[in-house]
């Protein structure tokens, strides 16, 4: 039925690994009044195709519009919205957090429970990557804000959908990076 | 066969079939220039680049063929910009080719450069910027099947003028493969029974339809279709001459200068049957009290159309000549229905609701009016004209009383509604169709927004009619002060207009005036017996209202029968 709830949607994009792209996406959010929470970019195993991840807020009609106006990108080969699926969700964050004697012990502690890495150390500073979904990262963000955060970068989120419904594309097959030459850039 | 891009360009537009262009030349593109003079293709030089994007634009919607033109890099490129957004919003194809500087400069803000993909990228429906002369003529073969396929509208190719000077083995492509370009024609069969079912169900139904019937070619289809189950026929302004206007289905045209009977129908349908429109808001006033009883079947071939402004019980993703066919194939199967006599009580409310508030408008002594201008028109064209319009007042009384009797015959700027669109539209539908009528119904202030034309029909000899309902105001724009501004009318009354017909003298075209109602038979029948490009200036009734109207944001049903 309707829902008329704004509801968060991840939306995986493959498109042409061409010029302007990136920008008829985030042109046709913008233009058309849509929001986009975060979005990733990488090439696919293919290298004249790319994914882009989005995580999108909105109700049924307006996640319906988006995924159509993607779609009629001449470019867009292909749109999956991943919620209500079964998928795997994952975004990156490095975290420089205040590390002085008396904190250090606990932060990694925390560094512990959460399953991350301390990637970069100085006297004052640790540096902390944290990969998980979007929960983890919050919780691992109330943790430490209260000892300090001097900076954060996030990767926004990733997406795959779990084995049985992989977006299967007949160019996605592996081909060894050296067998394809000349992939637009 | 090594060719320079620009011999490419050439060589491709004349395996695309183009016979005339639009255009005006630069030192970007001179070499285009160059091998288009040796070419069998006829090139139109405007005065300025947004005619010749209209004009493409008009050359299109009368001939079935995609516009092309072709301008400079920089200001040639940005001035295409309204005819581009304006064939967008109308789903026109046209190709524009804009010359860009060489590829070594790009970025580095080089004189004339613009980055005009940048700035078309959200106005047509997909652009290039060609960077090697090997690219060329696949880019050329796709920008025309763009266009032209689907849902149609304008595509735009950069071509920077060291890829024309480059050179490369030409062989024109015959095959596209666009993997990630697929439109649907084909109409969903257990759609089409569904909607079928709700239709032969229908108590009160109505056949909403747009530009849609126009580009798929399917007004006999449509007539068909109306006429098996007896359902009336309204059409949005895209719509018009898609159905015969003079047709007993016919309600005239829906939304904010709509008929009475034509609004009131739809807001009582129970089902409402909408072919190739996209339920704009001058269509749909207040969108919650738009067709509130109806049940509603969509067909369109995009299907972003669908369900963006209304809800729809009955999505048909497909063509519309195809999804027509395929309901005429089920409705007009034998039945025990009468449909003449089920469909007579609500033909009979139809009727009432035109008895009570039919168009009219009252034709004195003393000043022309301009609806009985567009009607003498009609009856001295007997209806066989194709009609292009301004925007404004001029384009809604052509829409109410030129009544259109067959398709590709109504030329307008419908979704961007851009002033100055009607004469070059008018100059392109001419080009393409030299044996029949062409007339430009235009106010004062619309045509004085591409006047500079008049020089490229008068040059080409392209036998345009302009008629002028001068008003001395921007009428439309007066009509909401004098309706919503208590008549206070800021900027709208257009002090300093030129005499029109020592204007268009001056170009070397003939002018002819009416002044009063008994000149103006006369002077369009004088009109007509001339063979070149004709401005005729009727001074009309400064005060004169577009009538009905429902106000911007209320329901159809709260009309303004002024």
């Amino acid at each position: 039925m309707e829902n008329n709830q704004e509801q968060k949607h991840t939306i995986s994009v493959l498109v042409d690994n061409e010029p302007g792209v990136l920008s008829r996406v985030t042109g046709l959010f913008s233009g058309r009044g849509f929001n986009i929470e975060s979005l990733c970019v990488a090439e696919t195993m293919d290298p004249l195709v790319s994914r882009i991840t989005l995580v999108t807020r909105g109700n049924d009609q307006i996640i319906e519009q988006i995924t159509k106006q993607l779609n009629k990108l001449v470019n867009i080969i292909k749109v999956m919205d991943f919620t209500d699926t079964e998928f795997v969700e994952r975004e990156m964050a490095l975290i420089k957090v205040r590390a002085e004697a008396q904190t250090r012990a606990e932060i990694l502690r925390i560094v512990d429970i959460f399953r991350c890495k301390v990637v970069d150390v100085s006297p004052q500073f640790y540096t902390i990557e944290v990969t998980g979904n979007e929960g983890k990262i919050k919780a691992i963000l109330d943790l430490l804000n209260h000892l300090g955060i001097k900076e954060i970068a996030r990767t926004g989120a990733i997406a795959m959908a779990r084995s049985k419904k992989e977006v299967s594309l007949k160019r996605e097959k592996i081909v060894l990076p050296e067998a394809r030459q000349g992939g637009k850039k | 066969m090594r060719l320079s891009g620009a011999e490419i360009i050439v060589e491709s537009l004349i395996q695309e079939g183009v016979t005339s262009i639009f255009g005006y030349p630069g030192g970007a593109i001179t070499d285009i220039y160059d091998c288009l003079e040796k070419s069998p293709i006829r090139h139109y030089l405007v005065r300025h680049e947004q005619g010749a994007v209209h004009m493409a634009d008009g050359y299109a919607r009368t001939s079935g063929k995609v516009g092309v033109c072709l301008v400079t890099s920089g200001p040639g490129a940005t001035n295409t910009v309204t005819g581009i957004a304006s064939a967008y919003m109308d789903s026109i194809p046209v190709v524009v080719f804009t010359g860009q500087v060489p590829t070594p400069l790009i970025g580095n803000d080089a004189f004339q450069e613009v980055d005009i993909v940048g700035i078309t990228r959200p106005c047509t429906k997909h652009n290039y910027l060609v960077k090697k002369v090997e690219d060329l003529p696949m880019v050329i073969k796709e920008a025309f099947y763009l266009a032209k396929s689907g849902r149609p509208g304008p595509v735009l190719v950069d071509l920077p003028k060291d890829v024309l000077q480059n050179k490369t083995e030409f062989k024109y492509p015959k095959k596209i493969d666009l993997h990630s370009y697929r439109p649907t024609y084909s109409a969903h069969s257990g759609q089409i029974d569904k909607a079928v079912a709700l239709m032969l169900k229908a108590k009160r139904p109505v056949l909403f339809t747009g530009g849609g019937v126009i580009s798929s070619h399917c007004s006999s289809e449509l007539k068909i279709l109306a006429e098996s189950l007896n359902i009336p026929v309204t059409s949005t302004l895209m719509g018009l001459g898609g159905f015969p206007g003079r047709h007993p289905l016919w309600l005239g045209m829906l939304g904010m200068h709509g008929t009475y009977w034509a609004n009131m129908s739809v807001a009582n349908c129970d089902v409402l049957i909408a072919v190739g429109a996209r339920f704009d808001d001058r269509v749909t006033g207040k969108i919650d009290l738009f067709a509130p009883e109806a049940r509603i079947i969509h067909i369109d071939i995009d299907p972003t159309s669908i369900r963006k402004n209304v809800s729809v019980e009955i999505p048909i993703v497909g063509d519309c000549k195809d999804a027509l066919n395929k309901l005429n194939q089920q409705v007009q199967k034998p039945g025990k229905h009468d449909w003449r006599k089920i469909r007579q009580p609500w033909l009979e409310q139809i009727k009432e609701w035109k008895e009570t508030y039919p168009l009219s408008y009252e034709q004195g002594m003393d000043e022309i009016k301009p609806q009985f201008v567009i009607e003498k028109i009609y009856e001295l064209t007997k209806g066989k004209a194709i009609i292009a319009t301004e925007v404004g007042q001029n384009q809604m009384w052509a829409a109410q009383y030129y009544h259109f009797d067959q398709p590709n015959s109504f030329i307008t700027s419908g979704g961007l509604g851009v002033m100055g669109y009607g004469f070059p539209a008018a100059i392109g539908a001419q080009v393409a169709c030299p044996d029949r009528i062409v007339f430009d119904i235009a106010g004062d202030g619309s045509i004085q927004m591409n006047i500079q034309e008049m020089a490229t029909a008068v040059a080409n000899q392209v036998a345009v009619k302009i008629a002028i309902l001068n008003n001395g105001y921007l009428g439309m724009v007066r009509q909401w002060q004098e309706l919503y501004h208590e008549k206070r009318y800021a900027q709208t009354f257009l002090k300093g207009n030129p005499d029109f017909v020592k204007l268009a003298e001056a170009y070397g075209a003939a002018g002819l005036r009416a002044r009063r109602p008994e000149e103006v038979v006369p002077v369009i029948q004088k009109a007509l017996a001339i063979k070149g490009p004709v401005i005729m200036d009727f001074v009309v009734c400064p005060e004169e209202c577009v009538s009905p109207m429902v106000p911007a944001g209320k329901a159809m049903t709260e009309m303004l029968l002024v």
